[in-house]
């Protein structure tokens, strides 16, 4: 972690950030955003999360755990259910909790 | 004369309990990761973007490039240029002061509770509207600097044994859950996740990259057709 220049990071991604915030209030103005990058961007979330959460839930290349699949199953699923992040990241919690325990 | 700003606040406030378990998490891995307290505060004063936050941190735990870190970071964070957007037509005719401090305020919750009422407030002027705005920031922003502050103070006390090393996956999978409102929005989950895996191999990270915009074209060529 030491090797990052961590305050470069940190300012870049502060500024990149404000701009993405600005772009249209600040530069681009009462302009309509044209419809194919709306569908675009309206896919962001879904589009980065799952990629960065696959790898650390399945753990390629070593033996899979059972504990945290099934602790991610229940955080997507009781998130998709409940419609709330609290309740799905808890129950998620307690599924890896009791799993480690169990096991 | 303040209702907007009052009301804003008001309104603000219920976001507080969604805020505070994730600033307090960045603020516990980052302290965790060997981030010092200047750096995690900095972190959560000037991106503001939780999800944003730990991707960066994740990647930086994982020794991805410095490049693919601020790149994939920056993707979550794409979605603001669609709420600065739908923030024009309301508070776009404000002076250019406001409209800066607006866009540094303008994260998940202010800009969807602000562009919910301002829908059904169409005798607000701008003023009002920008009043409303800044009222529910006032809980919202605090709150998270806040709770990082605690989460940086707390980290180190933190028993090993906690194992929050899952708690990154498990806090993105909470929130990836409730996005899914559409068949698009699954399908692409799934092109994400299952690219990643796949695209593992690509060095520096880039898989990640390729897997994140193929799943946004999947996403958004779904959309496409299902209208």
């Amino acid at each position: 972690m030491s090797d990052y220049p961590i305050w470069a990071i940190i300012a870049l991604l502060g500024v990149l950030t404000y701009l993405t915030r600005f772009s249209f209030l600040g530069l681009v103005g009462d302009r309509p955003l044209p419809p194919w990058v709306l569908r675009h961007l309206r896919y962001t979330g879904v589009a980065v999360l799952p990629g960065l959460v696959a790898p650390l839930v399945f753990s390629p290349g070593s033996e899979a755990d059972p504990v945290k699949i099934a602790a991610a199953a229940t955080a997507l699923l009781m998130g998709a259910w409940r419609r709330d992040v609290i309740q799905a990241a808890l129950g998620g919690a307690l599924v890896l909790a009791a799993g480690n325990w169990i096991l | 004369m303040r209702s907007g700003f009052n009301q804003g606040i008001r309104d603000g406030m219920p976001f507080v309990v969604i805020m505070v378990p994730f600033g307090v998490l960045f603020g516990v891995l980052a302290t965790e990761a060997g981030l010092d307290l200047a750096q995690t505060m900095a972190f959560s004063s000037l991106v503001i973007a939780g999800a944003s936050q730990l991707t960066a941190l994740q990647l930086m735990e994982q020794g991805a490039p410095t490049a693919i870190v601020i790149l994939s970071a920056l993707a979550v964070n794409l979605r603001m240029v669609m709420y600065s957007a739908s923030m024009v037509p309301h508070v776009g005719k404000a002076g250019p002061g406001t409209r800066g401090l607006i866009s540094y305020l303008l994260v998940d919750q202010t800009y969807a509770l602000s562009v919910e009422t301002y829908e059904r407030r169409s005798d607000w002027d701008v003023a009002e509207k920008v009043r409303y705005f800044l009222g529910t920031a006032l809980p919202v922003f605090p709150c998270w600097v806040g709770s990082t502050l605690a989460g940086a103070v707390l980290g180190t006390r933190i028993p090993d044994a906690w194992s929050l090393d899952f708690a990154v996956p498990l806090a993105f999978l909470a929130l990836v859950g409730p996005m899914l409102k559409t068949r698009a929005h699954v399908a692409a989950a799934f092109v994400s996740a299952a690219g990643a895996m796949a695209l593992a191999w690509i060095p520096w990270n880039l898989g990640l990259i390729v897997a994140a915009m193929a799943a946004m074209a999947v996403g958004a060529e779904l959309e496409r057709r299902a209208e």
